[in-house]
């Protein structure tokens, strides 16, 4: 029998692992039973997924690196991580690739067998240059532990063949890191038993496997230092963990559910956004209707005739396919039909950098059609975010006639997060525009399409509904009938009741809150989309510190929050980091002539928290 | 012609007249074109399907025959180029009660939409498609069209067109279009009759419609409208009788795969092709009578329904999906929640 060796207990807020290794190494099974295992315990934490470019590159290549990054806390959890605390490899390309992130004095637990010749031959590693022997990782503290060797002799026993037997030895690496971390497997267990409930010889080899990683930790006299991250102060509630893509297809559904609306989602396949169209393609039992289009064109236009014939209409894709439907997307401003369009922004322009994440778009959505056509824009915070934007976004097509447009970023759309989930009773009711009365709505027997409520809205009527019988179209429309007008006059009044019609729905919105920090302050960084995690922890350090700093943080971009100009001018400085070269600043500058100063970072990748850090700096006196 | 069976007709026809299904906009066609016509004979026999007038919907894209919904007194919509059949597909998807006519051009669904036109026939949403062929692009003032002959002379091929055309009706049936018909404006008893088809078919149907422009491309069809030409170019398809044509003096008889063009006097009517709309590989055979040579025995255009076979719509196995999982408890709380929700107090 082995001693039981001391070991001392180190105490952290927040601790960054990068679990990293080939595609088959079942990185992503492995972080997302962590993720469970914390959140059930009570930490709060992000999450986020790497998967390669490539559908299969070769085994053990620097392009097959799949990685799963989490950073998990007793505090209040943001963004995903910077830097690793913790980098799990299970080869020696895993180790090359994601090396430069992690800290300086960082924990390596690398698979001694994915460091074989072969391995460091396909990693480039040149001459039999070995990074676990050669010194070069003497500043990390490394443990090179022979995984492949220690599940094979634990497993000896078991009737699976070598292949299935090495399948297991994620779950050794998931062992000895809950031992690590202080966490207990139990959940796992559960997990493993359920899953392989139908093959109960490999659901008890993983469970093995498991257990010897988790009491190699204990046992092994190479390792004396635990750590342990005490459980967060989350608000009481029901959680659940969710990603931004996920949370997208449940805000639609709960949508249309809550308020009898028939769901329909027409998308064309593109990455990062296909997720959505995979998620509502399950949910046959809630009546939703997905429809996989020919094209981008078509997947815009089938949302507006769903529209036209009644159904709660969404679309989503990423930048170009939002250029595809940028014609579709005037038409719907023209005809004043609701629906929900989603880009799941990426780099471009162009194919650009389809995994990587970027917030781009901004002046697509704004602009990106031809003519005056104003259509409301809301973006996207982070994953949870995600549900409550969208249902809003539902909200405002609605009941405003108009399509609306959501930004989410491929950051956000593959990040998850835990998410203290509404009941359905408490989902906000969406008020159809009321089918209108026979007196003012007809002429002579016609109805009038385009009669309008005092915020402009004008009624859903949809196809099938009897004497309300009209035509619409994409020709300039007769004031009031909808009929084709050439008449300069109407052209120009209608073209100022769309703009006054978006601008309305200002008054329909809450007013700008301050995130962190106070009114007045010194400086104030004001964002939209993804970049809200990392610019709120590094606010909320900075506030901690006693910084003048405060974080606003924009849902709705068209139209602003009526109060924004006055919030905004209670500042000193005005600074707007982006993923592009100023978007939102433009839009700032040009509305209420305030000097915003641009922070851009144009790299496929978020802000880092220190990166925000020290642009404050930058700015304060 | 076969005699169609109307899937919808009911003996109430809700006392409807061509007159109702006309809206109070002026006409803005010029004068003489063929789209009067098409219009009148759609107008015709929508009282004969018994469908209340705000179940139907006209959908159209961009071009002269696409400005068709603005004349029609039910729903209707005006779209984008090429994009109605996509456009339509929301509305079936949504509403596969609504009676969906979709209203397109040669440059509209051939050209710009060519992608949704094919793809469309493939998912067979049941819809009416009525392709107005006119050979020409009308509403941008004379540029040859995708269904141009080669070396068609017009304001953007002043030295002739380099393009080969089209040939709508076979490409349907490459598309796996389930109901395939050809109709031409000046000949408005088979138009009806193609029309009532379409619409009791069940699936995409698409009827192309040869259609005069007579500003821009006049005469076009004139080989199948001339009193001179049209018995000897023209074959009207009828299910079950022998291709003939000619006035009865000529006929069509299968040699082996080969069309050819027989006189009835030496050869016997018993002999000939039996058209069945129901044979695909037929219709295809029947799709190639298009080209004007001399090499397979001068053939004449057919016109009528090429091909006829129904398989189960989009819409309705759509809605069968859904309608099969409707069992599975649909709680908004549960799938809120997710499979692994947990508590903090």
């Amino acid at each position: 029998m082995q001693k039981i060796v001391e070991k001392t207990l180190t105490k952290s807020d927040e601790v960054v692992i990068l679990f990293a290794g080939d595609s088959g190494d079942g990185i992503q099974l492995t972080g997302g039973q962590f993720t469970e295992t914390v959140e059930l315990f009570g930490n709060d934490i992000s999450t986020f997924p790497n998967y390669p470019a490539d559908i299969r590159a070769p085994i053990g290549t620097l392009s097959g690196v799949s990685g799963f990054q989490l950073k998990f806390g007793c505090v209040e959890v943001f963004t995903p991580g910077d830097k690793y605390d913790v980098l799990v490899v299970m080869n020696a390309a895993a180790l090359k690739v994601n090396l430069a992130n992690l800290k300086t004095g960082g924990v390596i637990i690398a698979n001694l067998s994915g460091f074989d010749a072969k391995n460091l031959k396909l990693a480039k590693y040149i001459d039999n240059e070995n990074p676990l022997t050669d010194h070069s990782l003497d500043g990390y503290k490394v443990h090179a532990i022979d995984i492949t060797k220690m599940t094979r002799e634990a497993l000896k026993e078991s009737s699976l063949g070598m292949k299935e037997i090495d399948r297991c030895k994620n779950m050794f690496v998931l062992g000895f890191v809950y031992w690590m971390f202080s966490q207990k497997p139990d959940n796992t267990i559960r997990f493993i038993r359920d899953k392989f409930k139908k093959k109960p010889e490999v659901a008890e080899a993983n469970i093995t496997a498991l257990k010897t990683g988790y009491h190699f930790g204990d046992t092994s006299e190479t390792f004396t230092s635990r750590f342990q991250v005490k459980a967060a102060k989350l608000p009481p509630g029901r959680y659940r963990n969710i990603n931004g893509n996920q949370a997208v297809a449940l805000a639609l559904v709960a949508a249309a559910r809550r308020n009898d609306l028939d769901l329909f989602y027409a998308s064309y396949p593109i990455t990062p956004a296909s997720d959505i169209l995979h998620e509502l393609s399950k949910h046959k039992n809630f009546g939703v209707k997905t429809f996989q289009a020919e094209d981008e064109i078509a997947a815009a236009c089938a949302a507006i005739g769903s529209s036209f014939a009644g159904g709660l209409a969404a679309t989503g894709s990423s930048g170009p396919g939002i250029a595809l439907k940028g014609e579709a997307l005037g038409l719907a401003v023209i005809l004043e039909l609701p629906m929900v369009i989603v880009n799941v922004q990426r780099g471009g322009p162009s194919t650009g950098l389809p995994t990587k994440t970027e917030q781009a778009d901004l002046m697509q959505a704004m602009f990106g059609r031809h003519g005056e056509a104003p259509m409301p824009v809301l973006a996207v915070a982070s994953p949870k975010d995600c549900f409550d934007t969208v249902y809003e976004a539902s909200r405002i097509a609605v009941e405003h006639m108009t399509p609306v447009l959501v930004l989410s970023d491929g950051y956000i759309a593959n990040g998850a997060e835990p998410w203290r989930f509404p009941a359905s009773e408490d989902l906000p009711e969406i008020k159809k525009p009321p089918l209108p009365d026979n007196g003012k709505a007809f002429r002579e027997d016609a109805y009038l399409p385009y009669i309008r409520d005092e915020n402009e809205v004008r009624p859903w009527v949809p196809v099938g509904t009897e004497k309300y019988e009209h035509r619409i179209g994409g020709l300039e429309k007769e004031l009031l009938t909808g009929n084709v007008s050439y008449d300069p006059e109407n052209h120009e009044r209608m073209v100022a009741i769309r703009a006054r019609k978006t601008e309305q729905i200002a008054g329909d919105i809450p007013q700008q809150t301050i995130n962190r920090g106070t009114e007045g302050a010194d400086l104030c960084v004001l964002s939209w989309g993804s970049t809200y995690g990392a610019i709120e922890t590094a606010v909320r350090d900075l506030v901690d510190e006693g910084v003048p700093v405060a974080h606003v943080h924009l849902r709705y971009i068209n139209p602003f929050p009526s109060n924004l100009e006055k919030l905004l001018r209670t500042f000193r400085k005005v600074i707007i980091p982006e993923m592009n070269r100023g978007q939102l600043s433009v839009m700032i500058r040009d509305r209420f002539l305030i000097d915003a100063r641009t922070v851009s970072k144009m790299k496929g990748l978020p802000f880092t928290v220190d990166e925000i850090k020290e642009a404050i700096q930058n700015e304060l006196p | 012609m076969i005699a169609p069976k109307i899937k919808k007709k009911t003996a109430d026809v809700n006392g409807l007249t061509p007159k109702d299904y006309a809206s109070d906009q002026d006409i803005r066609w010029c004068p003489g074109c063929g789209d009067y016509s098409i219009l009148k004979q759609v107008q015709s026999v929508l009282p004969e399907f018994g469908l209340p007038r705000e179940k139907t919907v006209f959908i159209s894209g961009i071009g002269c025959s696409s400005r068709y919904p603005y004349y029609m007194n039910t729903y209707g919509m005006h779209g984008i180029h090429g994009r109605a059949i996509a456009i339509a597909s929301g509305v079936k998807a949504t509403n596969p009660e609504l009676d969906v006519w979709v209203i397109t051009g040669d440059g509209d669904s051939l050209s710009i939409g060519g992608n949704h036109l094919i793809h469309g026939l493939r998912k067979n949403f049941d819809l009416n498609i009525l392709l107005f062929n006119n050979e020409i692009y009308g509403l941008t003032k004379g540029q040859y069209s995708p269904t141009s002959p080669t070396g068609k002379v017009t304001k953007s091929t002043p030295f002739g067109s380099v393009d080969t055309p089209f040939n709508p009706v076979a490409l349907a049936l490459g598309a796996e279009g389930s109901f395939v018909a050809r109709g031409i404006d000046r000949n408005p008893v088979q138009l009806r009759d193609i029309l009532k088809a379409a619409h009791a078919h069940k699936g995409a149907s698409l009827v192309e419609v040869y259609q005069n422009c007579n500003v821009f491309n006049d005469k076009a069809f004139d080989l199948f409208t001339n009193k001179e030409t049209k018995d000897d170019h023209v074959i009207n398809l009828e299910t079950g009788k022998p291709l003939t044509f000619g006035g009865g003096t000529r006929g069509i008889i299968l040699d082996g795969f080969t069309p050819q063009a027989v006189d009835l006097e030496k050869v016997s009517e018993n002999d000939c092709w039996i058209h069945d709309p129901s044979d695909k590989i037929k219709a295809s055979i029947l799709a190639r009578f298009f080209d004007y040579t001399v090499v397979r025995g001068d053939l004449p255009r057919p016109f009528g329904i090429f091909y006829q076979h129904e398989r189960p719509t989009y819409e309705e196995v759509l809605v069968q999906q859904i309608k099969d999982h409707s069992h599975e408890k649909a709680d908004l709380d549960t799938l809120l929640s997710g499979a692994n929700p947990w508590e903090i107090k």
